[in-house]
């Protein structure tokens, strides 16, 4: 178990590097620092040296892979791509257009993002899993139709729309919680509580009916036959032989989210003015500032790979037979 | 690109002008025909789309949708109306307008030119803010003024209860009254070629459904003419007139974002799952890399770039709409990159299964070269997988551009689309009194939209999925 992970980790390294150039390729080699510095301070009134300060305040002043003017070692690590991709793997992210340190940004709004990403999660798997359950036992029945018709119903509706009228109804004009904002602490629950319930109620369409799905794959099969025609309550059939049996395809769908929780919501925590990691890159958009998206593309991609890895454990855990080596 | 040919159109002078994305979109439906044409040769998908069709559902979804691709496509064909003719003018020398209509403005009428100045209520006869105004003896007043189009054929402001009612009625008898014309004429035609042996489809739900959407569309654009009937935006634009226009966007970004990226994927999946080897790896090493990044921050990333490339090139583009359509495109391209390494994957999987079957090991054996075995063998395999992977995708395509909208990262605000509408509706929902239309229509539509297409995509899968079928025998 322990060689394979480490065996999975070391796959996971050209993996990154190919994140890392792509990244690179498109932040430096697509748009020149030039383009990047004009695009920030204006396209039309900016003088020639106003760029080159720009640009040797950012330190892109540097040559891009090969530093001839250097000497020894620093002929490599003199360059922009040392500097802004290399320096990403040892999680030096450098500094935003602000000047701030991104990776004590990073730190400090992960809290935040974890607060509402994980209840989220948690809720909505909980809820999802229970409703799908719920209608599997009238399965076939009027009301199994009717629920998959909501479901489908729910699944249109722009997640958009969900996040403006709950908004609107349950916070402006009920004024049942506050419109936006955040506290540290536990009495930041009244937050937080809004944007977690649209955030599991968005989810049931889709989440509900994936759910259904796999029940359905796993309750037609013999063991469940055996269990219903040994006398099982079909309600026992579910809880004791199905849902253990669906386990394995749940978890390729959800384990592999768990790490990027970290990453939060980009249109929930705006919505919310929640100060976490998906308001952070928001903001970073939409002020073009690059170092910040670039960092962000590299934690988001090291996220995803911890999570696909622990994927893979969570199979030993769910369901003996499979061995990893 | 600008042109004109013979350049009359219904006693106008107009110059043609084709967007790339129109001639994409005209491309990638013609494509999709020939494509379902020649699958209609197999009598198993003959049986697989009939098992679609012989639903209500089906049909009436089917006839939604085709509704929606209709407005985009007659959306999609643009051109410049001549200016009139000012008097020091030579008379071979015609000036044609800066803004780009299409035949779908032509149909809608007066719609799209009737600007207030700003927020109107659905039907509202005066402005929705008060403004000072000049009265005629000298006075100033504040007070809501009157709108300049909505409601301004009315002698009388009393009378608007029963005109809304009269148009409503002539509306929905125009739309009625060519769908039955329509209708009966299919049925005769019908009638013609029918043959006893297939059980017949469910037209008659067909038919209703588009009954509906014509008496629809007869009423909304009879009464669109008269009133603001959804209201209009801060900028004074009819909300309804926007909500229309935004199909267009919509349907195009659901369809050219997968089939852009599809020839890629197709190839690389294929060519992984036949060749093996290195060109397999090398493939496992593109997709796993670009799946490692989220998606919405590739998308992010790629079009903060991509508009810092147009503002630093602003001479490539001639009109201010050939700006918004290269941006669009380069969304639709983009979107298609972050999607296309899930179809990748399956048609790898699948011909990895499919190459290993009997009668390719034969074709193999009688010399049958690797390009005919892909051709005669494998692809015709993975067409259900294709399909599937397609329909799945529309919806949330056109979902996914209402949130990066939102994000900033969206289609160009010069081009109407509901995302933006959304967008701008969460703001004018927290006013007092809150502005409502602009997002009921921006809704409603896509809902409709978005709700057929996953109906439809659902019986599509039933009918495609081996494994549903095995279920079901």
């Amino acid at each position: 178990m322990f060689a394979y992970i480490i065996r999975r980790l070391c796959y996971a390294i050209p993996i990154l590097i190919g994140v890392n150039l792509l990244t690179f390729i498109l932040f430096f080699i697509v748009n020149t620092p030039e383009d990047m510095a004009r695009a920030h301070l204006g396209d039309k009134y900016v003088t020639e040296q106003a760029i080159q300060e720009w640009i040797a305040d950012k330190g892109y002043d540097q040559p891009l892979f090969y530093n001839p003017k250097a000497s020894g070692l620093e002929q490599l690590t003199g360059t922009i791509f040392f500097e802004k991709s290399v320096k990403l793997f040892a999680f030096d992210f450098g500094n935003s257009d602000e000047g701030r340190n991104i990776r004590s940004d990073v730190v400090d709004r992960m809290g935040p993002s974890l607060a509402l990403a994980l209840p989220t999660f948690i809720i909505g798997i909980w809820v999802n899993i229970s409703v799908a359950l719920m209608v599997l036992m009238f399965r076939g029945s009027r009301l199994d139709r009717f629920a998959v018709a909501v479901f489908v119903t729910m699944m249109s509706v722009s997640y958009l729309f969900y996040i403006v009228v709950g908004q609107f109804f349950i916070a402006k004009v009920s004024r049942l919680v506050p419109v936006s904002g955040y506290n540290e602490g536990i009495d930041g629950w009244r937050f937080l509580i809004l944007p977690i319930a649209i955030g599991v109620i968005s989810g049931i369409g889709a989440g509900a009916r994936w759910y259904r799905t796999l029940f359905i794959e796993a309750s037609g099969q013999d063991f469940a036959r055996t269990a219903r025609a040994k006398g099982v309550s079909e309600a026992g059939v579910l809880f004791r032989h199905v849902l253990p049996n669906a386990m394995l395809p749940i978890l390729t769908g959800v384990v592999v989210v768990i790490p990027s929780l970290f990453m939060g919501s980009l249109i929930m925590e705006s919505f919310f003015s929640i100060p976490g990691l998906g308001s952070y890159l928001l903001d970073a958009i939409q002020a073009q500032d690059f170092a910040i998206v670039r960092a962000m593309v590299f934690l988001g991609s090291v996220l995803y790979i911890i999570g696909l890895i622990l994927t893979d454990i969570s199979y030993t855990w769910a369901d003996p037979r499979v061995r990893l080596n | 690109m600008d042109f004109s040919i013979g350049s009359d159109l219904f006693g106008y002078h107009v110059l043609w002008t084709i967007l790339w994305s129109d001639i994409l979109i005209f491309f990638l439906v013609g494509a999709i025909t020939l494509f379902l044409i020649s699958l209609r040769k197999n009598p198993e998908n003959r049986q697989r789309w009939r098992q679609v069709f012989s639903t209500r559902l089906g049909m009436s979804t089917f006839v939604i949708i085709m509704a929606y691709i209709a407005i985009a496509l007659g959306d999609s064909i643009h051109f410049r109306k001549a200016l009139p003719a000012v008097e020091d003018q030579g008379s071979e020398q015609i000036f044609y307008s800066n803004t780009v209509n299409s035949l779908l403005d032509l149909a809608l009428g007066e719609m799209g030119e009737q600007h207030e100045r700003t927020y109107s209520a659905p039907f509202a006869l005066k402005s929705w803010n008060k403004e000072n105004l000049l009265l005629p003896g000298g006075e100033r007043v504040r007070d809501y003024p009157v709108l300049k189009y909505g409601g301004q054929h009315l002698k009388n402001d009393e009378d608007k209860q029963r005109d809304i009612a009269l148009y409503s009625l002539l509306g929905l008898g125009k739309g009625l009254a060519l769908a039955l014309l329509l209708i009966s004429l299919h049925a005769r035609w019908l009638k013609k070629r029918s043959k006893s042996s297939e059980p017949t489809l469910p037209w008659r739900a067909g038919w209703i459904t588009f009954a509906i959407i014509m008496a629809l569309l007869g009423w909304l654009i009879t009464l669109g003419n008269l009133y603001h009937v959804l209201g209009t935006d801060q900028a004074g634009n009819d909300t309804l007139y926007e909500s229309l226009k935004g199909i267009r966007t919509g349907v195009l970004i659901g369809t050219l974002a997968t089939l852009i990226t599809m020839p890629i994927a197709i190839s690389l999946g294929i060519a992984a799952g036949y060749f093996k080897g290195w060109i397999d790896d090398v493939v496992q090493y593109i997709y796993t890399t670009l799946i490692s990044i989220p998606g919405l921050l590739l998308i992010a990333a790629s079009v903060l770039l991509f508009q810092v490339w147009i503002n630093n090139n602003p001479d490539f583009f001639e009109v201010g709409l050939e700006k918004a359509d290269a941006k669009f495109l380069a969304l639709c391209f983009i979107l298609g990159i972050t999607s296309w390494t899930s179809l990748c994957r399956l048609l790898r999987a699948e011909t990895l299964k499919i190459s290993q079957l009997d009668y390719v090991q034969a074709a193999h054996a009688f010399g049958v070269s690797h390009f005919q075995v892909i051709r005669r063998h494998i692809l015709p395999n993975l067409s259900h997988i294709i399909i599937i992977s397609f329909v799945l995708d529309f919806s949330a395509l056109v979902l996914a551009e209402a949130v990066l909208s939102y994000i900033g990262v969206g289609v160009d605000p010069a081009m109407a689309s509901w995302g933006n509408m959304i967008n701008m509706a969460s703001t004018e929902l927290s006013r007092e009194p809150s502005i409502w239309w602009n997002l009921s229509g921006a809704f409603f539509l896509m809902f409709v939209l978005v709700l057929s297409v996953n109906l439809f995509s659902d019986l599509v899968n039933d009918a495609f999925d081996p494994k549903t079928q095995l279920e079901a025998a």
